[in-house]
């Protein structure tokens, strides 16, 4: 199972954020890793979470603009030389990166990304000898 | 100095004779030459000949916008097209124009009706007048060209645009007088500031008009500027601007109504209301030949006055207009419908997401944002599709409506709904 990946779209106004974190809780769902895009008008929010279907209707629920996105999360074991082998890899098979962030929870310590082609970059990836942390593996801690 | 004090001074029973005999004719002619008309007539149980005298103007029919465009875009016209010289053009809600088609004939009255506001402006032949108004197929800029030239005042067109250029050559060619958009006019005020050059100016009049202004608008321009400054009314479909203008005394609109043919009439009921009444303006066009029009709805609210002016004109006066019976805004001068809005975000997105349009003033320019709430099937997880979509938005919306438009996206289900319908538009302006 590919990782799946919450984003939210957020007005620059106050306690939206704060809507998000809330709903997410009371339905008890974890939050275990996010990042913020932030543009003059509006945020996105990038969110890996614990239960990401039920977080999407959860969020739409209440009003939110959410949606589930494709993406990878790369085990980081050794942060900067993998970090580095990663870009290479990518780089070398034409591989832009959209996005991304890392992820550090219990004892795993990864990179997520969004790529122009999440195939590709798999295939690529493995070739390296970097290991794909599994969502199973996220989701439950 | 009045242009044409034969006509705008005018014994009023005398008009009124005058009046009669030019309605029985046109109505004759659009009868015979306008299937549009000669239907509604026929359907009403009219016949030319009831026509008689300028009293019984309210047995004729109505005749709207919607009229114009179902008939787009020749088809009102009374005299074969090898007779026009002229077109104008404005935008219409859903993409087609509103036409409006002139005779040699009547490109002249026109001038003859511009001459006549510039005269009771203060503009006389040895005045030197930028126009800067937008030229093409909006009325302004073309409409007041011609009627200074008729004049014989020293007419430059300067259009719009260009905002330090248009101050560098008021200076440099020393003019005397400026017709623009009033919240154009503002805005050079403040560039006039800017290049500090107010004390090396000649101005002293401005003639405003094709968008809704406040008194305490017209005021602060005179103020700022040190000039006089006259508001004049017209619309397309009548013939552009010269239908209307105020003189000296500023106590309301002086209808050129030898041509053009003044009613006020309740949007409810469509009968005449008395004077000093808010109503609807009514145009009926006694003397054009191109695209004669019998009772026109302009949607603008007003009142009116037959009382005679201190300045010896006894033409009618309609007051500041009170708004409009439509939802049409008009943002820098130019006519804008919601529905236009609906259409090109239905066109874009398949279905119409919400949206609001707000209309505010900053800077005294017209300023248009219009929120779209973001939904699932435009949603996107990428900052740089989202980018693009409001991009797209606003252009869709800049190449149907012709002025520039911001756009913002929001969450959905965050703009207002009242009485299970959405509020559209929200207008931050002031006009009182």
């Amino acid at each position: 199972m590919g990782m799946k990946q919450l984003s939210v779209f957020i007005e620059n106004r106050e306690g939206r954020l704060e809507n998000v974190s809330q709903s997410l809780s009371e339905n008890g769902i974890n939050i275990i890793s996010v990042s913020l895009a932030d543009t003059s008008e509006y945020g996105m929010l990038r969110l890996i979470v614990s239960d990401p279907e039920k977080g999407k209707s959860v969020l739409k629920e209440n009003g939110f603009a959410a949606m589930l996105s494709d993406v990878i999360a790369v085990d980081m074991p050794k942060y900067f030389t993998s970090l580095n082998q990663l870009m290479k890899t990518l780089s070398e098979i034409n591989i832009n990166v959209e996005y991304m962030y890392s992820l550090s929870a219990g004892d795993i310590s990864a990179i997520i990304i969004k790529t122009s082609d999440n195939d590709k970059a798999a295939e690529g990836i493995e070739k390296a000898g970097l290991k794909q942390v599994k969502a199973e593996d996220v989701y439950g801690l | 100095m009045i242009w044409n004090e034969a006509r705008e001074c005018m014994d009023r029973e005398q008009m009124a004779i005058m009046q009669g005999k030019r309605l029985a004719k046109q109505v004759s002619n659009v009868y015979h030459n306008v299937p549009f008309y000669r239907k509604k007539m026929q359907e009403l149980g009219l016949e030319p000949g009831d026509i008689k005298g300028i009293e019984d103007i309210t047995k004729l029919p109505f005749t709207t916008k919607q009229d114009l465009r179902d008939n787009y875009p020749f088809g009102l016209l009374a005299v074969p097209k090898s007779q026009i010289v002229r077109v104008h053009a404005s935008s219409g809600t859903t993409g087609k124009a509103t036409v409006v088609a002139y005779t040699r004939k009547d490109i002249e009255l026109w001038q003859e009706c511009v001459a006549r506001a510039l005269s009771m402006s203060g503009i006389d032949k040895s005045d030197r007048l930028q126009v800067a108004y937008g030229y093409g197929l909006f009325t302004g800029g073309l409409g007041l060209h011609y009627g200074a030239e008729n004049l014989g005042c020293m007419t430059v067109p300067m259009s719009t645009g260009n905002t330090k250029r248009l101050v560098t050559l008021m200076e440099d060619f020393e003019a005397t007088a400026i017709a623009c958009t009033p919240s154009y006019l503002l805005h050079i005020a403040e560039v006039i500031e800017e290049m500090g050059v107010k004390d090396k100016l000649k101005l002293k009049t401005a003639i405003c008009g094709a968008e809704p202004w406040t008194e305490k608008m017209r005021l602060q321009i005179e103020e700022s500027l040190g000039i006089h400054a006259h508001d004049i009314y017209g619309l397309s479909e009548i013939c552009g601007p010269g239908v209307a203008c105020d003189c000296e005394h500023h106590s309301g609109l002086h209808i050129q109504d030898d041509h053009f043919f003044a009613e006020i009439v309740s949007p409810d009921t469509l009968e005449p209301v008395e004077d000093g009444v808010v109503g609807e303006l009514v145009f009926t066009t006694l003397t054009k030949e191109g695209l004669p029009l019998l009772r026109y709805r302009t949607k603008d609210l007003t009142s009116i006055t037959h009382d005679r002016c201190e300045c010896g004109r006894t033409t009618p006066r309609i007051s500041r207009f009170k708004g409009r019976s439509d939802d049409m805004l008009i943002i820098r001068g130019v006519n804008v419908f919601p529905s236009q809005v609906e259409s090109a975000l239905l066109e874009l997105a398949g279905t119409t997401p919400h949206y609001l349009m707000i209309v505010d003033r900053v800077n005294n320019l017209d300023t248009l944002e219009v929120q779209v709430e973001v939904e699932e099937r435009f949603f996107s997880d990428e900052v740089k599709e989202l980018e693009k979509l409001t991009k797209t938005i606003a252009k869709t919306l800049q190449d149907a409506l012709l002025i520039a438009v911001k756009v913002k996206l929001v969450e959905p289900r965050t703009l207002e709904r009242s009485m299970g319908k959405a509020v559209r538009v929200i207008d931050n302006r002031k006009f009182d």
